[in-house]
């Protein structure tokens, strides 16, 4: 098994019945295969490589994710499914020793390259954290509006904290005490307050660590349902040590392993028919 | 069973222990609220914070100067003391973990550590000595050099109790880091370093080495930073090394009044850092 095979991207369809109509669109340079595709993907990552100090955790990863779309990836444990989300908006590289190297382009604009200040990144490609972490001084409402505020962006901040909370499904149960501290909502309901403040900014991609690893079965439900409207709009990835709901939310799967990404592919298949006999191992419950 | 008398027998008798050795932590405590209020309770009248002193064997007069110039000092070495302090545990909560930072910190424990007379002869070489006269500014500095080291200790012990997931949310929304110092972090910490400020306030209000030779004293009111000032602490101290009985007797009253608001500053110190711990919602 050399490294080249194991990280070729399985590049898919989305399961939108018109992709299969387009004329097929070839986006990955590197990759073997021909992408069939109705747009050129939202994040094409190329040859991505992870550091924390002398510790190599990801190693040459490539794929591309298709825009409206959810990309799950899964993977046992310190296999670097995290530290890739984490990369995505150069989260990783705030602690101490840890650096990144290789290619991210979001609609085929290149954002990792030195020059370009992280900051700028961020506001395009949010995160929602595997604990709920509104901030504890600020009421509801001005956690939603918190990136604005921060930020300075100018305008109407109440009609962008309804819309949010409202594409957020949090609206019905916070409207009438949106002064309240956001520590008096429950976990759940913190969680998508923290899904609404990462819209409010207006990202492309939203990036989804664990997000509901955190919460009881109901708050679990209510966020993957969530996901799956939030996919009209926006690119999803969604990091999850759940197969179950990797199956439920996602369109792709990236199966990461030892800091290797092992197999990527539509979800269907990643848990019916993977090419690897890792993935199959790991998706039917032999190890991990 | 035997075994079970014995360690309830062990038990008791280290209950015992510990109860006497609160109890021997607790009657200087007591013995010293106990002498200063019994002592200073009879002087305490509401002339006594309004009036100036007054000279031996004259009835009445009080430390209402002293009160004031106390105020006034601590007043003058908070604006040098805060913005120095807090700025200096903000760097080294955020930027403290090189080399720079470390020495910042043994600085810091260094000078907390000179006693305080050290303190007032380095604001009377620093002040007095070129300013050529005694003045509330001097004692200022003093008491500032004073407060700088704890501030800057304790305002970094704040911002770190800050959960890291609350900067990583905000740099996550595309926010500078500088501004998620600033607005999230010094926000989420402000209530502790409110308090840090109180005890630190506190500890200058209490304290006469400092003073003794950097703002002297006064028997009139002052406001002018460039006058020697009187303070509570060298009243009591005056009041208290003097023969005269009247005097002894306005050294406990105004101990006692140095104590209340020593203890007042204290008092709102803990009820805000209650209110904090406990996350109370607006």
């Amino acid at each position: 098994m050399n490294a080249a095979q194991e990280i070729s991207p399985v590049n898919s369809s989305p399961r939108r019945p018109v992709d299969s109509l387009d004329t097929p669109v070839r986006v990955s340079p590197e990759g073997p295969a021909p992408v069939v595709a109705a747009e050129p993907p939202k994040l094409t990552v190329k040859n991505l490589d992870a550091w924390y100090g002398s510790n190599h955790a990801l190693h040459g990863v490539n794929l591309t994710v298709p825009p409206r779309s959810v990309m799950a990836a899964i993977g046992p444990s310190g296999c670097g499914k995290s530290t890739f989300l984490r990369c995505l908006n150069r989260m990783h590289e705030l602690i101490p020793g840890a650096r990144a190297e290789g290619t991210l382009l979001i609609d085929g604009q290149d954002l990792l390259s030195r020059d370009v200040d992280p900051v700028t990144l961020r506001r395009r490609v949010g995160m929602v954290f595997q604990r709920p972490n509104p901030f504890p001084t600020m009421s509801i409402r001005d956690n939603v509006a918190a990136g604005l505020k921060l930020n300075g962006i100018p305008g109407n901040h109440h009609e962008i904290v309804e819309r949010t909370l409202r594409q957020s499904a949090l609206w019905d149960e916070v409207k009438d005490r949106l002064d309240a501290s956001a520590l008096s909502l429950s976990g759940g309901q913190q969680q998508r307050l923290c899904i609404a403040r990462a819209l409010a900014v207006q990202p492309e991609v939203l990036l989804m660590d664990e997000p509901a690893s955190a919460l009881d079965p109901i708050a679990t439900a209510k966020i993957e349902d969530l996901i799956h409207e939030l996919k009209e709009r926006y690119t999803i990835v969604i990091v999850t040590h759940n197969m179950q709901q990797a199956g439920r939310v996602s369109d792709q799967t990236a199966f990461f392993y030892m800091g290797d990404l092992i197999e990527v592919g539509p979800t269907e298949k990643i848990f019916t028919n993977p090419s690897e006999k890792r993935t199959e191992d790991y998706v039917t419950g032999k190890f991990g | 069973m035997n075994r079970l008398r014995w360690r309830k027998g062990v038990d008791r008798f280290w209950t015992v222990v510990s109860g006497v050795a609160v109890l021997a932590a607790v009657i200087p405590l007591a013995s010293l609220l106990w002498l200063v209020i019994s002592h200073g309770a009879p002087g305490l009248t509401a002339g006594f914070f309004t009036s100036l002193p007054t000279p031996v064997g004259e009835p009445g007069g009080g430390v209402g100067n002293a009160i004031v110039g106390t105020f006034f000092m601590v007043g003058i070495a908070s604006l040098f003391a805060l913005p120095v302090g807090i700025g200096a545990g903000i760097f080294l909560a955020e930027k403290g973990d090189g080399k720079l930072g470390s020495i910042v910190r043994f600085t810091a424990e260094v000078l907390s550590g000179v006693p305080s007379i050290v303190i007032g002869i380095v604001a009377y070489g620093l002040v007095v000595s070129h300013m050529k006269r005694f003045s509330a500014l001097a004692g200022g500095v003093a008491l500032a050099l004073l407060m700088v080291p704890s501030l800057a200790r304790s305002t970094e012990e704040f911002i770190r109790l800050v959960p890291s997931a609350l900067r990583e949310a905000s740099l996550a929304l595309g926010v500078p880091a500088w501004k998620t110092s600033l607005r999230v972090i010094l926000r989420t910490a402000v209530g502790g370093i409110v308090t840090a400020v109180l005890l630190a306030v506190a500890r200058a209000a209490g304290e006469t080495a400092p003073l003794l030779f950097t703002a002297l004293n006064n028997q009139y009111w002052n406001t002018d930073p460039f006058q020697p000032t009187a303070s509570l602490t060298v009243q009591i101290y005056n009041y208290a090394i003097s023969p005269y009985d009247d005097w002894h007797q306005k050294a406990w009253t105004a101990a006692l009044v140095l104590l209340l608001l020593v203890g007042l500053l204290n008092l709102v110190a803990r009820f805000l850092s209650r209110n904090r711990l406990q996350g109370a919602p607006r």
